[in-house]
């Protein structure tokens, strides 16, 4: 939970950065889509899987990365083929996966699995961590475009021949994959605000959609670095650091709005 | 004789047990403009959904080969802070600016206009409606399908909207089919009027849609200016 002092801080602040950038930009999308707590929700279903690698020795990036990508596909089959409502889809299984993850996770690892783990990251993983979260923005640039058009007019996007349903997939197994990368962050209870309170603080100062795509990810940076520089330096816990660091730019952004009405 | 741009025969479209359409049929050929007209829930937005092939359907529905197609929608899901501005809201269409600049002044917006960089959701009624008909043209439509063009606007504004329609149709030489409930205001533009309830189904010339007829299919004396648009 805490970082451990042999451990290079800046290599730390350096990951941590490009992950939360990464969850901010792609979770802006989310929060356009007013979906900001199906991307909370799905952090939860990352913890089964992470219990599972963790007692079997693999990366729990890796094993959160299955768990939610079987879950995406099992909401995104069940949301086109039922009458269910989406977000009542996500209620149940992301209730059934912490129920899972409680079960299989032991008491010893729970803490991790809950806060985050960020000073066991080693060395390799860190640069493939680095190397997820900017294809994942890249993907998200190439996705942006038609989320958007299906998020305010579904039908023409329909009419102008996107696929609704194949955009929908592919944003969410992207949605899966930096929620996998933030859990071993910010933990899973922690991951929401990585996704969504970014985005919600770029909304307060900008009103074209790039600045608000860019303002997500500089803001997502600035809470990951000084929230784990400020960890670091008073060796507190990194997740709750970088959420904190992120709610007083979300404060600063809405004084901002506020004021310049 | 002009060439056919679609076809439509026996078009039956069910929901469930009940049949939303049926057995609908009519023909519109380049150049014309066809009124779908008729109350609430009598399926004028499920036909243009079922002519552009966004819901299954049985009969028949042949456009002619080739044809592109525009689409403007009656409303945009928005928030009311929904970041995005006209300008990208029309460059997530066509990124070239001269095509942007020629479709926003073909519906009477100057490109230097404030207008382009306020948000979407900032926009009155009417500038929307005209903006969304700007991104319809961007993709040199033949054909334009209006889902209500005057919903949101004041009686002044669906005027001037139906004669800026008219004059798109004459200078790009469009096709266009529209959905609305106020015959009277656009009779002078139309060409042909399919009317549309639970119990009828009509197709003819503006002229044969008189009082008679549309009592009949709105079920009640029609009012046209005496209902109130409450915003």
């Amino acid at each position: 939970m805490n970082i451990s002092t042999s451990f290079n801080p800046w290599f730390l602040i350096l990951v941590g950065s490009f992950v939360a950038g990464a969850c901010a930009y792609v979770g802006s999308l989310m929060v356009l889509k007013r979906m900001s707590l199906v991307g909370d929700a799905l952090s939860h279903v990352a913890l089964p899987g992470m219990a599972i690698a963790i007692s079997i020795g693999i990366s729990p990036i890796l094993g959160a990365f299955t768990a939610l990508t079987i879950v995406i596909i099992g909401i995104w089959y069940l949301e086109e083929t039922s009458d269910t409502y989406p977000e009542a889809l996500v209620g149940i299984f992301f209730t059934a996966s912490l129920a899972l993850g409680l079960l299989l996770t032991k008491e010893s690892d729970l803490l991790e699995a809950l806060f985050g783990s960020l000073d066991k990251l080693d060395f390799a993983e860190g640069l493939i961590t680095i190397a997820i979260s900017v294809a994942a923005i890249m993907i998200a640039t190439f996705l942006y475009n038609k989320v958007i058009i299906s998020i305010i007019a579904p039908e023409l996007a329909k009419v102008s021949r996107i696929n609704v349903k194949l955009v929908n997939l592919a944003y969410l197994l992207l949605v899966g994959t930096i929620v996998s990368l933030g859990v071993r962050f910010v933990g899973t209870l922690l991951m929401g605000a990585l996704v969504i309170v970014p985005a919600v603080s770029a909304r307060n100062v900008t009103k074209t959609i790039t600045g608000y795509l860019w303002f997500s990810a500089i803001f997502g940076v600035v809470s990951a670095a000084a929230g784990i520089f400020a960890a670091a330096k008073m060796s507190l816990p990194v997740g709750a650091m970088v959420v904190l660091t992120s709610m007083v730019i979300y404060v600063l952004s809405y004084l901002y709005h506020h004021l310049r009405k | 004789m002009p060439d056919s741009i679609l076809t439509v025969s026996d078009l039956t479209v069910v929901k469930g047990k009940r049949a939303i359409l049926e057995k609908i049929s009519f023909e519109i050929k380049a150049g014309e403009t066809l009124a779908i007209i008729g109350p609430n829930g009598a399926g004028k937005t499920t036909l243009f959904r079922a002519i552009l092939g966004l819901i299954p359907f049985s009969g028949k529905v042949v456009w002619k080969k080739g044809i592109k197609i525009g689409y403007v929608p009656q409303k945009l899901f928005i928030d009311a802070d929904f970041p995005l501005t006209t300008r990208e809201f029309l460059r997530l269409k066509d990124k070239e600016t001269l095509k942007i600049k020629d479709a926003l002044e073909a519906v009477g917006i100057p490109m230097d206009k404030n207008l382009l960089n306020n948000r979407l959701s900032d926009l009155s009624g009417g500038e929307l409606q005209r903006v969304l008909i700007a991104w319809s043209l961007l993709g040199d439509p033949q054909v334009l399908l209006f889902d209500e063009p005057t919903a949101g606007v004041d009686v002044v504004g669906e005027g001037t909207i139906y004669s800026m329609l008219e004059k798109l149709r004459v200078k790009k030489n469009l096709t266009i089919l529209l959905i609305s409930h106020e015959l009277d205001i656009l009779r002078k533009y139309v060409t042909q009027v399919l009317c549309l309830n639970k119990e009828m189904v009509c197709f003819g010339l503006p002229k044969d849609m008189d009082k008679n007829v549309m009592n009949k299919l709105f079920g009640e004396e029609v009012r046209y200016y005496e209902h109130q648009h409450k915003f």
